[in-house]
């Protein structure tokens, strides 16, 4: 049988299968979706105790920092677990030092972006434009709490400012920047700020992620206002990491691996 | 410190793993001791978390105090089934790790230490996904051992172990999305992720349990499972991940991946919609006992085909997945079936690993992968043969290893539950058991040490896919002498050895240990003996 | 026709959608040749299901799921609840599922966990195109054909 005809198979009957799942489902945009506001009959679902009552335990106005960082911290912690994972299994795949000379190493060659006058006009935007994104990640990390952003987002755009160095210049500008020592280091380091977060609560008798116990450390008045530094905490942990990961990733694939040249 | 226990059973490989992260690529030399620790704390605390659970029933640990309302935060949940598999990965992960010890004479590469943070975040994931009361939760920790897996297959440095984890990943992913999708369904007709909410839910309303949106949330995750377990008509990706992955990543992955995805099958069935919904389907039930008959019987024939020894053991897991998802489906009165799945899980996890272990033995020190260059093992290495006899009698099912009496309890839940086709398929894919290992035993006693250089004397691209750090050596010094292989390998294919007996033995203790999460009348447990 | 439109798909129309692009997306995952392609039906597959879950938590005229006003957040509450589109009649019992302000906000919950599988979906695509490059590097192609092909003769080889 040819791929097309086994394809078509499959995508008609799992169609036809979700396709009847959907016949009864929830009219859409509907507030008193199962999903939005329990069962009918039961008790009034998670999300509607998110809305009415987190603010109140957590003191953050962004639900979704709230939920994603405190409630649901578990969650959150093995999401970055997956992005260390996966940038380590992309270097268990491409890395290799063996095969290349490592003697050519060294900072006597002039990479591109820092003083190659052919490069002038690319070179000079990339220097204004790198630290204002950095910088606008840092602000997306740490107002994670009032709006849209958090840990994931503001890592996302430091690694990115890295990349723009390494596409701007050659991926020696950038690792000259940001080297494999500090990328491995600060990927491992990031998830432990977020674990030891949820460690000290259990040396101190709570549960894991148990933020509210962090006040008697945080001096904070209340626990509540413990939850939300830790979760800030938290966010800059995740931030590290995916900042890491995503520069490697982008170094490793770009140069197959040898970090060499690339491009 | 005892509550907190389930907690730490996650925490210390995952800090092992960062901790090599920090220092493992500067000093190669402490990945290993770093490793071995971490997995030693995980066995204590499963076993300290089970025992609670086997003493004072199941129990729920709150990660970060978020009790009231049920659903707000994620659960951790041991029971007595879990905390059995629970032990059971750690001793996997113990025995695999010491495995992973190289003779002094080769030398590490850039690659240990990723291997290793790959090897303790696998068990991780697999710890996680055992222990979690959370159905997105579950998600999540199947994400982090699928890519560590992906990783740990393609670490190796054959030309298609890429290709393989090329298409493992296309699959894990498949399913792994299909699952997100049923649970997704389910929250849009539930409005929760806690598994013991969502199952509330569906024993006291009616109306939602029986919507099409649930039958299809279920028809989903069943078949996402399925194709991360490798059920039969879904298998495609087993073969070749598992047999050309480096024999360190394989002793792992092969024992524990598809069995506990067997685990979360019965979990969803048992916790997340309960036997009675499920069950309560006429029809479900016949058509997954067929598919299951029809996957023992194709995963036996296609494992009579193969000439390496790797591969035929990939078969012959495409066939005990059959045993698996064929006992929990039985619906016999008495839930034998369910019991002997649940048995077989553990029984399964050790036979593989022990076998595994021999050919992970056999290809590491010697070259050898082909049923064919066995010639002569019996004498020139006994301790090693010990082991293997071991586990390919607990494959056939020769009393008292764990594989007679798992197969033992299925036979019964297939007698009770009225599916005699079953049972002949047990019984025949023993029989074809036998013939393929009893045909193994007589090459390795009667048969001749082949000639120096008869396997590798044409091209060895194809099986090269050794061991995930000595690029390229090994397998061109063809022939090497078959003796004993270091104790350091011998020392888990003993102890996975006598783990199968020993399973075997205690089977009526562990049997009744599971049947306590099954909620069975009393007269059914005290009729056990 | 037009019965059909209205009646079955416009409730659930975002539904339709994700139904369509997962199906595109399992198409040319297994009906396609090229590894690369293989890899953007995975993308656009796990992508649908992320349309699906975000349609989950939407509700009509409600807003992202930040507070606002959080300082006097439950006296804003009370003052919206007579004025809400769903007040129970004043004869009526009052009914189990209170109405509430909550409805001017979005599920929250959906958000948070496909900010997950967005980061699983990144994660998984990384280490595909890591796969593929090493692929290409070891066979010179991507095409899944020649790749078996090619793979097959290694085997013939040996």
């Amino acid at each position: 049988m040819s791929p097309k005809i086994f394809a078509s198979i499959a995508v008609v009957i799992t169609g036809i299968v979700l396709l009847y799942g959907i016949s009864d489902f929830p009219t859409f945009g509907d507030p008193r979706s199962p999903a939005n506001s329990g069962v009918e009959g039961g008790a009034p679902s998670t999300s509607l105790y998110y809305i009415n009552e987190s603010y109140g335990v957590t003191k953050v106005p962004n639900l979704v920092t709230s939920v994603l960082a405190d409630y649901r911290g578990y969650d959150t912690m093995f999401e970055t677990v997956v992005v260390l994972a996966a940038g380590m299994a992309i270097f268990a795949i491409l890395r290799s030092t063996t095969k290349d000379d490592e003697t050519v190493a060294g900072p006597a060659r002039k990479s591109s972006i820092d003083g190659d006058h052919n490069r002038i006009i690319v070179g000079m935007t990339c220097r204004l434009a790198v630290p204002v994104v950095q910088i606008f990640a840092l602000y997306v990390v740490a107002h994670g709490h009032y709006s849209p952003g958090g840990g994931f987002q503001g890592g996302v755009m430091l690694g990115a400012s890295f990349i723009l160095i390494a596409l701007a210049g050659n991926l020696d500008d950038a690792l000259g920047r940001f080297s494999e020592k500090s990328y491995m280091a600060l990927a491992s380091l990031g998830i432990i700020i977020y674990a030891g977060f949820g460690v000290v609560p259990q040396v101190l008798g709570k549960n894991f992620l148990d933020f509210g116990v962090l006040q008697k450390i945080l001096l904070t008045d209340g626990p509540e206002m413990a939850r939300s530094h830790s979760m800030l905490g938290v966010e800059i942990g995740v931030a590290l990491t995916v900042m890491s990961i995503m520069f490697a990733i982008f170094a490793n694939l770009s140069s197959r691996g040898t970090l060499k040249g690339g491009l | 410190m005892l509550e907190q226990l389930p907690a730490l059973i996650l925490l210390a490989p995952l800090f092992g793993a960062l901790l090599i992260g920090l220092i493992g690529l500067h000093d190669r030399r402490a990945c290993f001791p770093i490793a071995f620790t971490a997995l030693i704390i995980s066995l204590a605390s499963a076993i300290g978390a089970a025992m609670r659970a086997f003493t004072g029933g199941a129990y729920n640990y709150f990660i970060g105090g978020w009790e009231e309302p049920l659903g707000i935060g994620i659960v951790l949940r041991v029971d007595a089934l879990n905390g059995l598999l629970l032990i059971a990965i750690a001793v996997v992960a113990v025995l695999a790790v010491i495995f992973t010890i190289r003779p002094s004479s080769e030398k590490d590469t850039d690659k240990t230490a990723y291997f290793y943070i790959l090897f303790l975040l696998l068990c991780v994931g697999l710890f996680g996904i055992t222990i979690t009361g959370d159905a997105f939760n579950l998600f999540v920790l199947i994400e982090v051992s699928a890519l560590t897996s992906y990783g740990l297959v393609a670490i190796g440095t054959s030309r298609r172990c890429k290709m393989a984890a090329f298409h493992y990943l296309l699959m894990g992913t498949v399913g792994a999305s299909f699952y997100l999708l049923g649970v997704g369904y389910l929250y849009l007709k539930t409005g929760s992720l806690n598994m013991q909410d969502i199952n509330t839910i569906l024993t006291t309303n009616a109306t939602v349990a029986q919507s099409p949106a649930i039958v299809t949330a279920f028809i989903l995750i069943l078949v996402g499972i399925w194709i991360k377990m490798a059920f039969f008509p879904l298998y495609g990706w087993l073969p070749n991940a598992y047999s050309y992955s480096p024999s360190g990543s394989s002793c792992l992955l092969a024992p524990l991946m598809t069995k506990v995805s067997v685990y979360v099958m019965i979990r969803v069935m048992l916790s997340l919609f309960g036997l009675e919904w499920v069950f309560g389907h006429p029809g479900w039930s016949d058509l997954v006992v067929w598919l299951a008959v029809i996957a023992i019987l194709a995963g036996s024939i296609m494992a009579l085909a193969q000439r390496e020894i790797k591969r035929m053991l990939c078969y012959l897991i495409v066939a005990e997945i059959g045993y698996m998802v064929g006992g929990a489906w039985l619906n016999d009165p008495n839930l034998w079936g369910l019991t002997g799945a649940s048995y077989h899980i553990l029984a399964d996890a050790m036979m593989t690993l022990c076998l595994f272990l021999f050919a992970g033995i056999l290809f590491k020190y010697h070259g050898v992968s082909e049923i064919g260059d066995l010639g002569g093992m019996f004498k020139k290495m006994p301790i090693t043969s010990i082991g293997f006899i071991v586990g390919a009698l607990a494959m056939i099912g020769v009393p008292p290893t764990c594989g007679f009496f798992s197969k033992f309890y299925l036979i019964r839940g297939g007698i009770e539950g009225g599916h005699p086709e079953y049972v002949a398929a047990l019984l025949i894919s023993s029989l074809v058991n036998a013939v393929l290992f009893f045909r193994i035993f007589e090459i390795a006693y009667f048969g001749k040490n082949p000639a120096a250089g008869h396997s590798h004397d044409h091209g060895h691209d194809d099986h090269d896919s050794h061991d995930h750090d000595d690029p390229g050596d090994a397998v061109t010094t063809a022939a090497r002498p078959m003796r004993e292989a270091p104790v350091y390998a011998l020392i888990p294919l003993l102890a996975a050895a006598a783990l199968i007996i020993l399973v075997g033995i205690f089977n009526g203790q562990i049997i009744e240990l599971i049947r306590l999460t099954f909620e069975i009348p009393a007269t059914v447990v005290s009729n056990l003996r | 026709m037009v019965d059909f439109l209205l009646n079955t798909v416009k409730p659930h129309f975002n539904f339709w959608v994700y139904v369509i692009l997962m199906m595109i997306g399992l198409w040319s995952l297994i009906a396609k040749n090229n590894l690369i392609k293989k890899m953007m039906g995975l993308a656009i597959f796990q992508t649908a299901i992320i349309l699906f879950y975000v349609s989950l938590g939407v509700k009509d005229g409600a807003t992202i799921p930040v507070l606002e006003s959080y300082g006097d957040y439950a006296e804003k509450a009370e003052k919206a609840e007579p004025a809400g589109p769903e007040v129970a009649p004043p004869d009526a019992t009052p009914a189990p599922v209170v109405v509430n302000p909550a409805d001017t906000y979005a599920n929250p919950v959906p958000h948070v966990l496909m900010l997950t599988a967005i980061v699983v979906g990144v994660a998984t695509l990384g280490v595909a195109l890591a796969l593929c490059e090493m692929i290409y590097k070891e066979f010179d192609t991507l095409e899944e054909d020649e790749l078996l092909r090619k793979i097959k003769a290694l085997h013939d080889d040996a």
